[in-house]
């Protein structure tokens, strides 16, 4: 009868259903990185002077620059000279005009994954298949699709420009629209800001570039979806998005990767500015192929993803649910500048098998009665490691703010570890502070409560985990809120044997 | 025939020290219909008894077997055990945060009927019966939509469990002190959930240490439970035999 204690149940591997490889002719570049690598990507782009000059500058800070290790992560050293910086699909090379020119190969690889790039099947409501687990999929989301390098498509573009909303690849934005671009750029993460963040503005290749102009609520949610498909790449995606004043967008974000042996990099900058009363809600369900039980392959996600909330009553939420990625290395902040600003932080991060993860955010608290909130459920299963970092400063010009922290770590098995490390710097008396911290475990009493009741064991964790994560998921957008159990489920097929 | 049959049971439970014998050949046979008390003394083996049945993780079963409705019990996952009819009320019921009392049950019905290959129940119907449940068990319908148990009083958390009873219809249902901790008010209601849940079909086995219980929930049948073996039966009067003597007796 021990077979449905929780001890045992923290064997086997679990099944990742996005990990089968596309086969497409690719243009890729030899591995190796210097300064004619980031020519050849800027030029490969036929990008504008400014910005040829702007990834050199930061090509010479990275070299200068040493990679973090502060983090509670393990892994060997990284060599980025054996790595390709620029991998995009052959037969993108001429760049499509329309989804009908999207080669067909590609099309199936998303259809596989269910994203709906068919408008029409997207309004339509796609059936989810059981590899689209963490993918959005529904109708009226409009999608922007990177593969490898590349953005192989957006959809519903005349729809979403009947608003004025721009929503468009960033190689695209660089030509369509210059000025937001060479303004905004850089300007909530700069250069310099880390190690990879450095190496990101050098070699980034695509991503998604959002504006959405004052007054105006975007019509649909917006959703980018990021594959990596060619061996030896990395993926280097730049994502930009712009509230005009008192507007309104809500933007998800998708990933995976088919499973290979090697260890794969993706370091991504995501840069949000939200400007007086505007409103960004930013949800990412991120499943890139996490490595086998024995921690074999997998990809390292190290990840910057900055909001500010430049102006008044301004509001960034950053709501994330982590499933994949061998390592994740990933603080989603915001920086409340603006007067009565607000800063969320919803994350479900878990880890199973030999997955590490390193995640949480930073409440930077500039203006007056600014106000964050950060919740953090982290759930460690086999023999993994989840750590929740954070920082909340409240600077002296932060009169009357205000952070509420509420950090849950949740263990499935005795063979995994969970961490909080919470930084705290006040320098404003009349701040407001409060962190909550807690620590469970699934416990054999809670499984055999449900199997008591005819529950079998898989289903009573799962249900038992996203009773956990409940908090968490209600601030996610409807479809993903059912994706992201579903992913959980998925992940968990490992630990419930 | 007989709905559970115990023959010459034998379990222990794992402790630091090594397993520790705890059922030493424990018989018990319950006719649909019946309803057994189990009483005796603290560590006699009656919470074993009803953790061994029901397939809890911690013990072994060395000797003997558990026959349900014609199914040796020992062989199955408690899920199965649960699938076939078999019920526990618990002793403390556990506390399950963030999954809804209302979601907990839907997934325990529909498991229930998929293992019968029967169809699940309609929400819309399950829900209005399970509210009906709670209201009869004088459970505020707005503790459905909290977490199963989460803040519940212990008199809330023993409703519930009766409310599960009443709602899943087992053909056995094993009580482990459901009556402990209970004021008048609350074991009158819980009493009055197993008096509606009695039926010609189906049988109770009631563990308690408590003659007040059977008051109003009357046995048919009243065993003594000592050094995991049962030492004496009768009917209720040795209930009242035993509030009067003790146990020291018969031992």
């Amino acid at each position: 009868m021990s077979k449905s204690s929780v001890d045992d149940l923290v064997e086997a591997g679990s099944e990742y259903h996005a990990g089968f490889v596309t086969d497409v002719e690719s243009e890729t570049l030899p591995p190796g990185l210097d300064e004619s690598v980031v020519r050849y990507i800027s030029d490969r782009k036929g990008e504008p002077q400014w910005l040829t000059d702007w990834r050199l500058e930061a090509f010479a800070k990275w070299q200068d620059m040493r990679e973090p290790n502060w983090a509670h992560v393990h892994y060997p050293p990284i060599n980025f000279q054996d790595i390709s910086y620029y991998s995009a699909p052959k037969s993108q090379t001429d760049g499509p005009r329309s989804l009908d020119e999207v080669d067909p190969e590609l099309l199936r690889t998303y259809e596989k994954l269910g994203i709906p790039l068919h408008e029409q099947a997207a309004l339509a409501g796609v059936v989810p298949d059981p590899a689209a687990v963490g993918t959005p999929a529904g109708a009226n989301v409009a999608v922007d699709v990177v593969f490898d390098s590349v953005s192989i498509a957006t959809t519903f573009k005349e729809t979403l420009a009947e608003a004025g909303v721009i929503f468009c690849p960033i190689s695209e934005a660089v030509h369509s629209h210059p000025e937001l671009v060479e303004k905004y750029l850089g300007s909530v993460i700069p250069q310099r800001d880390n190690y990879y963040a450095a190496l990101n503005s050098a070699v980034f290749s695509d991503g998604s570039f959002v504006y959405i102009p004052k007054g105006v609520r975007c019509p649909m949610e917006l959703s980018t979806y990021f594959r990596i498909n060619e061996r030896n790449t990395g993926q280097f995606e730049r994502t930009l998005i712009i509230a005009d004043e008192g507007s309104h967008v809500s933007y998800l974000e998708g990933c995976t990767a088919p499973m290979r042996d090697e260890n794969q990099l993706h370091a991504a900058v995501v840069e949000l500015v939200a400007m007086g009363d505007a409103e960004i809600k930013y949800s990412t369900v991120q499943n890139w192929y996490p490595g086998d039980e024995n921690g074999k392959g997998g990809i390292y996600n190290f990840v910057t993803k900055r909001g500010l909330c430049a102006g008044p009553r301004a509001k960034i939420s950053w709501t994330q649910v982590e499933t994949g990625s061998a390592i994740t290395w990933k603080y989603p902040s915001v920086v409340l500048r603006g007067d009565d600003s607000v800063g969320e932080f919803y994350s479900v991060a878990l880890t199973n098998n030999r997955q590490q993860a390193d995640t949480g955010t930073k409440m930077i608290h500039m203006g007056k009665n600014t106000k964050s909130t950060i919740v953090s459920k982290g759930i460690s299963a086999g023999g993994s490691e989840n750590c929740y970092r954070g920082l909340v400063r409240i600077s002296p010009t932060a009169q009357n703010a205000r952070n509420f922290t509420q950090c849950d770590s949740l263990l499935i098995g005795d063979q995994c570890g969970a961490h909080t490390f919470p930084y705290i710097e006040n320098k404003n008396n009349s701040a407001t502070i409060e962190h909550e911290a807690s620590t469970s475990k699934v416990s054999d009493d809670q499984l055999f409560a449900c199997q008591q009741r005819g529950i079998e064991t898989e289903q009573a964790v799962s249900m038992i985990v996203n009773g956990f994560c409940k908090e968490v998921f209600r601030e996610l957008p409807m479809e993903f809120a059912v994706e992201a159990g579903k992913l959980l489920e998925v992940s968990l097929e490992g630990a419930v044997g | 025939m007989n709905l559970l049959d115990v023959s010459n049971l034998h379990a222990s439970v794992a402790t630091d020290a090594g397993p520790q014998p705890i059922l030493k050949g424990l018989n018990l046979t319950v006719k649909p219909g019946e309803v057994h008390a189990i009483m005796g003394p603290n560590g006699s083996g009656k919470s074993t008894l009803a953790n061994v049945l029901s397939g809890r993780p911690g013990y072994a079963v060395d000797d003997g077997e558990a026959v349900l409705d014609g199914r040796n019990l020992l062989d199955l996952e408690p899920f199965e055990r649960a699938q076939i009819g078999m019920f526990l009320a618990f002793q403390y019921p556990v506390e399950i945060p963030g999954v809804s009392n209302m979601e907990f049950l839907k997934a325990s019905i529909d498991s229930l009927a998929r293992a019968r290959g029967e169809e699940q129940p309609n929400t819309a119907n399950f829900m209005r019966q399970v509210r009906e449940l709670a209201g009869s068990l004088d459970l505020d319908p707005a503790f459905l939509k909290r977490g199963v148990n989460e803040g519940f009083s212990g008199g809330e958390k023993k409703r519930n469990e009766i409310m599960q009873l009443l709602l899943l219809n087992p053909k056995l249902a094993l009580l482990d002190e459901t009556d402990s901790g209970l004021d008048i008010d609350a074991l009158k209601t819980v009493a009055d959930g197993v008096n509606r849940y009695r039926s010609q079909s189906n049988g109770v086995v009631l563990i308690t240490h408590y003659q007040r219980l059977l008051d109003y929930i009357v046995p048919d049948y009243v065993h003594v439970l000592s050094n995991g073996q049962i030492i004496e039966s009768g009917d209720k009067g040795l209930a009242l035999e035993l509030e009067a003597k003790g146990y020291a007796w018969l031992t």
